[in-house]
């Protein structure tokens, strides 16, 4: 936006300004109000980007149960092109689980494996949203969607004892990718322990077709032993505190995204990676070594608002969507660049591409993994 | 004996809380007469004094706890059979649904049988906030308020107050995440002689949620908000005097999630008596 060219209405440049400035502090006091609940008022707006009220007025045909994927798998593409009733069923169960090779740790899980179910609704459905907590659980947890316009994302309905059930509605009012956690008290704790997964809310016209969609969810682990140190770890709140992480990891253990759980692809194929972030802490510099994305859909929008991109950011409680044709057999790294993290914390995953060779895409002529 | 020391406990504890007071003439105090022999075998004095709860009241970060007497350990199943023996309207078979769900009582074998022996001596669980209520009241005691509650957890072995000692913080931390692991027997006894007040099981109070004492927690409308107003996201650090008490979020959070007629598998309790002063 350029301040001092346009001139709506023939007001002065100092007029502009003056609104501008009202709109920020608005803005500013809107979002400090507003702590983590998402609002559905309507922001202050320029002339290029008028904010919608929303409201739910698809008519709701039918209703379906949704089915919910274990990372790195994705639900089926939505063929629907009606609203409807989407019923989630969603359980918490707390469980012991490989953090690493002979590294234990008690996970608090959206389905019992980590991260939580990947739930797939199309724009404008009625999502009923049960969350169960298992009656083995030690703890009350509840769940907080990014897709909710609603008190604290559905948190505020959904505490749930151990053994006991909430059950909640909401309009899935904006298309995007979304995280979900956990947000009872303390916070931290529950995220740290695996309370995250994420909602994808399909737009009405639906995604571009792509061969292979997979869920990688990035997450950072606080123990009180050391990296790979054996045996069940627990949570070091001091290092959640000091943000010093042990583990930085993909899908909720070192080594989920590698050898025989490498993602698969083919060349020639067209691949989308719905990317999370759970945190708790960490901001992820999300890359794959060796490919360039041909398509970013910043921080998990509905545009795909940049091309060409080595490296995109992914917010803690955020996402990003990512989509590149692969066109050289082998395998493609995916890292946060953020490098120690991948080096020494475990945020490595691996995408195997199989086919016919390529040697105009890449051919190495001379040194120690030459063709000759 | 037993009497004979229980009234110098006391004693000790009356004089404690006249000095705490600033009184300099220690009156005598004693339990409910019902109580009293049962106490001096179950029951532990503390003293009053003050700790910091989680959300101070404005303008007072420690609050004043009067001298009470608390059970010096859960009510096993064992004891709790007995109750439901004596009372039979607190069988699970005959308890009117508005006083515990479904869940009441459901993992014993039957309605008047506990299990085997282990079983019995095992912390009750459960049961509802009701049921503990009736089987305190049945012995002349009551539900330890949240304050008191917390007061008597926030000791170690050593301390009284060891809520600001980070070793402590992440032993709880530790003993919350095996919830049930560890049996009661097994479970550390703090400074005033109290047992298992962490990580066998939560345990009922007599306030856990505010809403309770006004109307009996069936109604959720306009008490939802007061219950919850801490519980999501990062607004339950506000007005915390400590966001870094992550045991003391924790069984906050159990408390705002449980219902008077909740009778879940890791909710117990014990029992506390006043310290009547004549
Ligand atoms: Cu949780």
């Amino acid at each position: 936006m350029s301040l001092h060219i346009h001139r709506p209405h023939g007001h002065t440049v100092a007029q502009t300004l003056l609104a501008l400035l009202c709109a920020l502090l608005a803005m500013l006091f809107t979002f400090s109000l507003a702590g983590c609940n998402r609002v559905a008022d309507a922001a202050p707006s320029s002339d290029h980007t008028a904010v919608p009220v929303r409201v739910p007025n698809d008519e709701i045909v039918g209703q379906e149960v949704a089915v919910l994927t274990e990372a790195p798998n994705v639900p089926p593409a939505i063929t629907r092109t009606h609203a409807t009733r989407v019923i989630v069923n969603l359980d918490v169960i707390e469980k012991t689980m490989r953090l690493a090779d002979g590294v234990d740790y008690t996970m608090w899980t959206f389905g019992g494996s980590m991260p939580g179910r990947f739930i797939r609704v199309r724009e404008g459905d009625q999502v009923e949203l049960h969350l169960k907590n298992d009656k083995h659980s030690t703890m009350p947890h509840n769940i907080d969607l990014h897709a909710v316009t609603g008190p604290g994302g559905g948190a505020k309905s959904s505490l749930t004892i151990p053994g006991g059930e909430s059950v909640f509605t909401f309009a899935a009012l904006n298309p995007g990718l979304y995280v979900y956690h956990c947000a009872t008290a303390p916070v931290p704790m529950h995220i740290a322990n695996g309370m995250y997964g994420m909602i994808l809310v399909e737009p009405k016209a639906g995604l571009p077709k792509v061969d292979r969609e997979f869920y990688v969810m990035q997450s950072e682990f606080y123990t009180h032993g050391k990296f790979g140190e054996k045996g069940l770890q627990t949570l070091d709140m001091e290092k959640g505190i000091d943000e010093r992480p042990t583990y930085v990891v993909f899908n909720g253990a070192v080594g989920s995204l590698t050898g025989d759980k490498a993602l698969q692809a083919k060349v020639g194929e067209r691949v989308r990676l719905f990317v999370g972030n759970g945190g708790p802490n960490l901001v992820s510099s999300f890359h794959v070594i060796g490919e360039v994305f041909d398509n970013v859909y910043t921080e998990g929008g509905t545009v795909a608002s940049q091309h060409n991109v080595q490296t995109t950011l992914v917010p803690a409680g955020g996402s990003a969507v990512v989509e590149f044709g692969v066109e050289k057999p082998g395998d493609l790294i995916l890292v946060d660049h953020s490098i120690f993290r991948a080096f020494n914390k475990g945020a490595l995953g691996m995408l195997h591409v199989s086919g016919d060779d390529n040697a105009k895409v890449f051919a190495s002529l001379k040194g120690l993994g030459g063709t000759h | 004996m037993r009497s004979l020391r229980l009234a110098a406990l006391i004693l000790l504890a009356a004089a404690q809380q006249a000095s705490a007071s600033g009184r300099l003439v220690a009156r005598p105090v004693r339990l409910a007469r019902r109580t009293a022999s049962h106490a001096a075998q179950h029951m532990v004095m503390l003293p009053a004094g003050r700790y910091r709860p989680l959300y101070a009241p404005p303008g007072a970060e420690r609050v004043a706890v009067a001298a009470f007497a608390l059970d010096r350990e859960p009510v096993t199943a064992g004891a709790f059979l007995a109750f439901v023996e004596r009372h039979p309207e607190w069988r699970r078979d005959r308890v009117r649904r508005v006083f515990a769900d479904a869940r009441y009582l459901a993992d014993w074998p039957a309605a008047t049988d506990a299990g085997a022996l282990g079983a019995q001596r095992r912390p009750v669980t459960q049961v509802s906030w009701f049921a503990a209520r009736a089987y305190c009241a049945s012995l002349g005691k009551r539900l330890p308020t949240v304050d008191e509650w917390e007061y008597a957890a926030a000791a170690s072995e050593r301390a009284t107050d060891a809520t600001a000692d980070a070793a402590f913080r992440s032993r709880l931390l530790a003993l919350y995440a095996g919830l049930g692991r560890q049996t009661a027997a097994a479970a550390f006894v703090n400074v005033y002689g109290v047992r298992a007040m962490h990580g066998v099981v939560w345990e009922w109070t007599l306030d856990f949620n505010s809403v309770v004492l006004d109307d009996d927690s069936r109604a959720t409308g306009s008490g939802a908000d007061a219950r919850d107003r801490h519980l999501y996201c990062a607004s339950a650090a506000l007005g915390a005097t400590d966001p870094s008490d992550y045991p003391a979020f924790l069984r906050h959070a159990v408390r705002a999630g449980l219902g008077a007629r909740s009778s879940t598998s890791t909710v117990g309790f014990r029992c506390a008596a006043d310290m009547v002063i004549s």
